[in-house]
C-alpha cells in the first residue's frame, strides 16, 4: 500500500504577483544596496532576501582619484531590476534631474528599471522626513514625463490619497525614520491607507500596491506590515547594518512570507478575555463559579 | 568649466564625448548633465561645450 502524499493545506506559490505599473515583480520584498560592509557581503545578501528589485543612489562619479571598484562590477543586470532612487534631494526640481539621470544610466545599461524611480524628496538630514509638497510636485512632473514612480512618503493616509492621484504607480509610506529600525510605529495609519487605496468600498483598487518603505528594524516589523495587507516592503539598513546581514536577509524572507500568508489566511479578532480550545463539555474537575 | 561641483580645465576638449575620454570615463556607465539637462549618451559625440558651463557626471551607487 503507498502512504498517501502529504501535501500543505495550500500553496505558497497559489499567492498573486506584486505588480507595480507594467511591471511584475517575483518577491514582494526589495532591498536597498547601501552601508554594506563590501559588495561580497551585499552579494550574498541580495541572493538571501529572494528579492529581484533592488535600489540604488545616484551619486558624482569620482573623476580624479581612485576610481576603485564600482557597484555595478557587483550587479546581475540579467537577474535584479534596479531601482533608483532620488534620495539625498530637498527639492523638486533636484529629484526630478536625479530620476532623469537615472534613467539615462538604466538606459545605457538596458536594464527594465529604466522609466521606474523611488522618489524622495526629504524636509531636512536629521529627520529625513519627506517634503510632502516638494514629493507631491516632483511626483507629478515625473508622471507628466513617462516615469512609473514609486513615491517614498510619511504614512498620512490624505497625503498617500493625493500621490495616488497624482499618478504615482505605487505610494510607500514610511514604518517610521529611515534606517530608525522602529519599525511600524503606526499601524493603524497603514491600514487606513490600505483602506482607502485598496478597498473598493473606499474607492480604492484592490491590487494597487501599497509598499511599506522605511524603519524596518527586524524580520518582525516586515511580517507586520505584511499582515496589515501592504503588498510589499522596501528595506535596506535592517539587513545591512545586522551583525549579521545574511542571515538578516533570510529572516527578512521568511517574515515577508509568513506576513503575507498570514493575512491571506486572515487572522482572528482580537478579544479581550480568554475563549478555550479544549471543550467544556466532559470536564470532571471543580470549575469556579459553577 | 564646473565639473562635478570643481572648476577644471581641459586641452582639446570640444564635445562631452571628448570630455569622458579626458576622463577615462568613455566605457564607464556614466550619464552626464549639462547645465541641469541629461545629454544622452546618443548626443554626446554632437554636444560641444562651452566656457562656463556646469556638468554633473554620475554614476550608481549602493542606497536604499
Amino acid at each position: 500500500m503507498t502512504s498517501p502524499q502529504t501535501q500543505p493545506a495550500s500553496n505558497p506559490t497559489h499567492d498573486t504577483t506584486l505588480r507595480v505599473g507594467g511591471r511584475k515583480l517575483g518577491s514582494r520584498l526589495i532591498v536597498g544596496t547601501g552601508k554594506y560592509a563590501d559588495f561580497t557581503q551585499m552579494e550574498q545578501a541580495l541572493d538571501a532576501s529572494g528579492a529581484d528589485a533592488i535600489t540604488v543612489a545616484v551619486r558624482r562619479e569620482r573623476l580624479y582619484n581612485e576610481k576603485g571598484e564600482s557597484l555595478l562590477d557587483h550587479i546581475d543586470l540579467a537577474r535584479y531590476t534596479i531601482l533608483p532612487n532620488t534620495a539625498g534631494c530637498f527639492t523638486a526640481e533636484d529629484a526630478v534631474r536625479v530620476a532623469r539621470l537615472g534613467r539615462e544610466l538604466l538606459d545605457q545599461l538596458g536594464n527594465p528599471g529604466k522609466d521606474w524611480v523611488k522618489l524622495e524628496v526629504l524636509a531636512d538630514k536629521k529627520t529625513l522626513l519627506p517634503d510632502p509638497l516638494g514629493t507631491l510636485e516632483a511626483c507629478r512632473t515625473l508622471v507628466k514625463d513617462g516615469f512609473e514612480v514609486l513615491c517614498y512618503t510619511s504614512d498620512d493616509p490624505v497625503m498617500a490619497l493625493r500621490l495616488r492621484d497624482a499618478g504615482a504607480a505605487s505610494v510607500m509610506p514610511a514604518g517610521s525614520p529611515i534606517g530608525s529600525g522602529q519599525g511600524v510605529l503606526n499601524p493603524n495609519a497603514i491600514r487606513i491607507i490600505l483602506e482607502m487605496l485598496k478597498d473598493p468600498a473606499n474607492g480604492g483598487t484592490p491590487d494597487y500596491p501599497v509598499i511599506v518603505d522605511a524603519g524596518v528594524g527586524t524580520a518582525s516589523d516586515v511580517s507586520i506590515a505584511m499582515e496589515l495587507g501592504s503588498d510589499g516592503v522596501l528595506l535596506n539598513t535592517g539587513i545591512a547594518h545586522a551583525r549579521d546581514p545574511v542571515t538578516m536577509a533570510h529572516a527578512m524572507r521568511h517574515a515577508l512570507e509568513a506576513g503575507r500568508l498570514a493575512y491571506l489566511a486572515g487572522r482572528i479578532p482580537k478579544k479581550l478575555y480568554a475563549t478555550a480550545s479544549s471543550p467544556w463539555d466532559g470536564v470532571i474537575s471543580y470549575i469556579p463559579g459553577e | 568649466m564646473l565639473i562635478n561641483g570643481k572648476e577644471s580645465e581641459f586641452a582639446d576638449v570640444r564635445t562631452v564625448a571628448d570630455l569622458l575620454k579626458a576622463l577615462e570615463l568613455e566605457k564607464g556607465a556614466v550619464a552626464v548633465e549639462l547645465n541641469r539637462e541629461v545629454v544622452p549618451r546618443a548626443d554626446h559625440l554632437r554636444t560641444t561645450l562651452h566656457e562656463g558651463d556646469q556638468l554633473e557626471v554620475v554614476t550608481l551607487v549602493g542606497g536604499g
